[in-house]
């Protein structure tokens, strides 16, 4: 029974993506994984904080901070895309979306934001060959 | 259910919770800067000079698109809106065509009446259209006389005469339409029970309405070349039965046309709300 209890945790980790980070504690290199991922979290929190005073060349740096320590991180890459939007920079914010939507193409949040940038982007893109 | 299965259902149901726990995220606000398409930071002033205009006669497009251009500009951009006198290009092309095909002068000749001088007022419609403008009534027609655009001589004389501002003219197409086809109409009907129902029908209908293309040409009045150029073309239909006049239609289209042409010459912001997530 103990058997069947773990197998079917470990689906459910499987499907949500959690396996990996596990796996790879298993195979010992999860204290630096852990690390950076703490270490981008701290950034990212600061990047919020800082954007929503609408001070986003300084969340812009967070958020590219966070990135830069942990590449991996789905969300920083998000906020950084989002931080780039609002400066005006729309092919760094296209290409950081880009990379948040290939680390975790099931956000629904992710893709939203990303959906509602598109629609600017096209259109200035229409423009720009025009 | 056996016990496994509950335990996998168990299990998945508090992954999910522990999943959701764990995404924090927090909408904000954002101001998505659109920069202008050109840069017009070298000038202080625009001059809306005329427009080649054709189609409709109900409309006189150069006028009414000069007065409304202005207008937003005045209120929308930071350059000074010049105040002149709007110039009937089709009446400049057609002049410049009529002196170059003028044959010398053959002093054994018979006397006849003298031509219009150049400088004279052309003759108005009753519309405020000219003779010229009048006459064009396909794109076509308006596509012969695009070539004044690429006048530097005659554009930059005339940034001369104002002070090299940034000039604004092109060509505006203006014309009924008549479109006929299946369309979708939405009605509502009561039931036998009294309820309000909603169906949709396709039935055949004849509209009526209007096209617009509007050609903007900006030009440099320091040295008379075009900067940018954009055109589009809007179109809008009404019920065969309902009677709208061609003015009241030129003016709903200008209106979808508009935030383009503002945004070639000043920045805009588009505000929305994304997903800063943790």
């Amino acid at each position: 029974m103990k058997t069947r209890v773990l197998s079917a945790w470990l689906a459910a980790l499987v499907t949500l993506g959690v396996a990996a980070p596990l796996s790879l504690a298993a195979a010992g290199g999860a204290a630096t994984i852990d690390n950076d991922r703490e270490l981008a979290t701290a950034q990212v929190e600061f990047g919020i904080k800082v954007a929503q005073k609408k001070l986003w060349r300084e969340a812009a740096f967070r958020f590219e901070k966070a990135v830069e320590i942990d590449p991996t991180y789905p969300a920083a890459w998000n906020n950084l895309a989002i931080a780039y939007e609002e400066q005006g920079n729309f092919d760094a914010a296209n290409k950081a979306y880009g990379k948040a939507v290939e680390l975790d193409p099931g956000n629904v949040l992710i893709r939203q934001n990303y959906d509602l940038f598109k629609e600017i982007y096209d259109r200035i893109s229409r423009r720009n060959r025009r | 259910m056996t016990a496994s299965r509950a335990a996998i259902a168990a299990s998945l149901a508090l992954a999910g919770i522990v999943t959701l726990g764990c995404t924090s995220f927090y909408e904000i606000g954002i101001e998505t800067p659109i920069t202008p398409k050109l840069d017009v930071s070298a000038f202080q002033r625009v001059l809306v000079v005329g427009f080649v205009g054709g189609g409709s006669k109900d409309v006189d497009a150069n006028m009414e698109t000069v007065r409304l251009l202005r207008s937003q500009l005045r209120t929308r951009s930071q350059l000074k809106v010049i105040e002149a006198e709007v110039v009937a290009l089709a009446d400049v092309v057609e002049r410049t065509r009529s002196e170059a095909q003028a044959p010398a002068v053959d002093p054994a000749a018979p006397v006849v009446a003298p031509p219009r001088p150049p400088d004279a007022p052309p003759t108005p419609s009753p519309t405020g259209q000219t003779e010229a403008e009048a006459n064009i009534r396909s794109e076509r027609d308006l596509e012969s006389y695009e070539q004044i655009f690429a006048d530097v001589a005659y554009w930059k004389k005339l940034g001369e005469e104002y002070q090299a501002p940034l000039i604004i003219t092109g060509t505006v197409y203006f014309a009924p339409i008549n479109k006929s086809g299946i369309v979708e109409r939405t009605g509502e009907y009561a039931d036998a029970f009294g309820r309000r129902q909603v169906n949709t029908q396709r039935v055949w209908m004849d509209r009526k309405g209007y096209t617009l293309v509007p050609k903007l040409v900006f030009i440099d009045g320091r040295t008379g070349t075009t900067l940018y150029s954009e055109s589009v073309r809007e179109e809008i239909l009404y019920e065969a039965s309902q009677n709208t006049p061609a003015l009241s239609a030129y003016f709903e289209l200008m209106d979808r046309y508009l935030p383009s042409f503002l945004s070639a010459l000043s920045s805009q912001k588009i505000r929305g709300t994304r997903i800063l997530l943790k």
